[in-house]
């Protein structure tokens, strides 16, 4: 079986506009592959083609590209997904392309260090530990495992639109990872940062975020918990 | 901290109340209208005078204008916010859109207050 792979080439050393190029894969009948697997072996016919990967199992967060107008994780997709033939490989939208695959994911870091992403605690040093019990553990769980693959903030209008103001899904729910977090004393603090018009209530629900996330994540409720959180210190 | 001068609303909390609230005094009157338009069939020019000549309608029509006013402002500065980058132009549009939404309101007390 042929697969033809519509990949998104621009190199702005040479190229004055991105294009789409075609490449052909010829898969195994009966048989399947992740696309990151199908991205090196095209890099094989095409050593000039670029894009990000690292772990290779979904863990990393590097590869995340756009793949028939969704976002993923390429090394966690398999080709079977898609239906059809062709397959069409794009970068995350919204972001500044460094060349093919390959974007400039400055902004949305600095979304994720406006939060300060670390524990803040100003209450006395604990002689081994700041213990927590398994029910404070358990507010934390769905949004830990967070692998900043940047899909969900790509896939966001709002973040298309005000990179540099709304934080963004990701950041989002790292924020209120720690917000929720029983051993951080300085959630007043972080809620005072995230009190405008743009970082949290730039967020209109439309759950891209929740569609995309490779991990299975909601970053949409955790905002909602925020909005709830800042609501219920204004009124 | 971003600031926000042109919304209607003081702060990200304060638009999403006045949001939230006009937006339940917009459903509450679409409802009522809807529901007394197909109670009163056939809807006649009087019944129709009838009920706008009422002090409570017409004091939910003010309600109901007041409430579009302020839902369209910050709906409004949210999608200018997002698709006109470019300040100036966006503050021109922003102010022919806030005095064109006054206007109706201004318009639509006299009539309200005229039946």
């Amino acid at each position: 079986m042929n697969l033809t792979f519509a990949v998104y080439r621009y190199n702005p050393d040479v190229d004055t506009k991105p294009y789409m190029k075609d490449y052909t894969l010829e898969v195994q009948e009966g048989t399947d592959m992740m696309v990151l697997d199908a991205l090196i072996k095209l890099k094989e016919q095409d050593p000039t083609l670029a894009f990000r990967r690292s772990c290779r199992e979904g863990v990393c967060g590097s590869d995340g590209i756009n793949m028939n107008g969704k976002n993923g994780l390429a090394c966690i997709t398999p080709v079977s997904t898609f239906k059809g033939n062709k397959i069409e490989i794009r970068p995350l939208p919204g972001m500044p392309v460094v060349r093919d695959l390959v974007v400039d994911l400055t902004q949305f870091y600095k979304q994720y260090e406006k939060i300060k992403p670390f524990l803040i605690n100003d209450e006395k040093t604990p002689a081994r530990e700041h213990l927590q019990s398994p029910e404070e553990r358990e507010h934390l769980d769905g949004l830990y495992e967070c692998i900043m693959c940047a899909c969900c903030s790509t896939a966001c209008p709002s973040f298309w639109w005000n990179p540099d103001k709304f934080v963004g899904p990701s950041g989002l729910l790292h924020a209120y990872r720690f917000l929720i977090d029983s051993r951080d004393t300085a959630t007043e603090s972080r809620l005072s940062e995230l009190d405008d018009a743009y970082s949290v209530f730039r967020c209109h629900g439309i759950m891209n975020c929740v569609d995309v996330c490779p991990k299975g994540l909601n970053p949409t409720k955790a905002i909602g918990h925020i909005k709830s959180m800042l609501l219920k210190r204004a009124v | 901290m971003v600031t926000n001068a042109a919304s209607f609303g003081r702060s990200g909390v304060h638009d999403f109340i006045l949001l939230r609230a006009s937006g339940v005094i917009l459903a509450c009157y679409s409802i009522f209208l809807i529901g007394f338009i197909a109670c009163s069939a056939p809807l006649t020019f009087e019944i129709w005078q009838g009920l706008f000549s009422t002090l409570p309608m017409k004091v939910f029509t003010l309600l109901a204008l007041i409430a579009l006013l302020i839902h369209a402002w910050i709906g409004v500065w949210q999608v200018l916010t997002d698709y006109v980058p470019n300040t100036a132009l966006r503050g021109v549009l922003q102010f022919i859109f806030v005095v064109t939404a006054l206007s109706y309101l201004a318009a639509g007390i006299v009539i309200v207050w005229g039946v």
